[in-house]
């Protein structure tokens, strides 16, 4: 079954809309089923129950049943490597 | 979709300020007296910066990317300015550290979700150590203009995108 990943940033506008593009690509490269959900992270919490992924450059303390990915390795490529390694481990769990 | 407005008008050299609020409210009093967006805009985007930081620790040249909600917004531009010393900003997804920002690129977008290809390659400029390198140190706006409008590929984007 397709994994629920959310993506989001504080305005859901600019930088999650970069992220998701690549969370897709990552996903079809690698021949993974994802559901993306782009949101605000203050929506957030109305996925907690469905969500098997956070993927976000907003900072949350808030603590979720599910891993949260910083990704804003996405928008500086310093790391980048690093941080779709992880969001791949992720998904193919 | 509407145009992106962008010319010299929207590009700020020597920005002076000892903080990143009055950077902040420079930049976007610029955009309200050309009337691209509400006088709102300033407020919300001092405050969002404030909840969701957007400094981002970019090769070479540290730089943020302030935006806000789609209301505030009257014309769709991006304001580019080049502080004449680094202000700290905030790191984004971080609650505390910061990076000294020499570049700002405010962007007053009309539409969520949307100019996917412009945010890419505007991402795309910030892993070019080189190219924030020469806008930090460039003094002809001109010159700035007719960089980004190359790297961005603003043409492009008027005639093709969705």
């Amino acid at each position: 079954m397709a994994k629920t990943v959310l993506v989001a940033c504080g305005a859901g506008i600019a930088t999650s809309t970069v992220v998701n593009s690549a969370i897709e690509e990552l996903a079809k490269e690698n021949n993974i089923k994802v559901d993306l959900k782009q949101i605000k992270i203050a929506e957030v919490g109305a996925y907690v129950d469905t969500a098997d992924l956070l993927v976000t450059t907003a900072m949350t303390k808030t603590e979720y049943p599910f891993p949260v990915i910083n990704a804003r390795t996405f928008l500086t490529g310093i790391g980048v490597e690093d941080t779709k390694k992880q969001i791949l481990e992720e998904l193919q769990k | 979709m509407s145009e992106l407005f962008f010319n010299e008008s929207v590009i700020l050299l020597d920005v002076e300020g000892d903080n990143k609020e009055e950077v902040l409210a420079t930049i976007g009093n610029n955009l309200v007296e050309r009337g691209l967006v509400k006088e709102s805009f300033v407020p919300a985007i001092i405050k969002r910066e404030g909840e969701f930081a957007t400094g981002l620790p970019t090769a070479g040249v540290s730089v943020a990317i302030p935006h806000t909600d789609v209301e505030h917004v009257n014309k769709k531009t991006i304001s580019v300015a080049v502080l004449k010393n680094p202000v700290d900003f905030v790191i984004m997804g971080d609650d505390s550290e910061t990076t000294p920002v020499q570049l700002v690129f405010m962007l007053a977008m009309d539409e969520a979700h949307s100019q996917l290809s412009l945010l890419q390659k505007l991402m795309q400029v910030f892993q070019e150590e080189d190219t924030l390198k020469y806008l930090v140190n460039q003094k002809d706006k001109t010159k700035v203009k007719s960089l980004l409008e190359e790297k961005l590929d603003f043409v492009a984007l008027e005639g093709g995108e969705r």
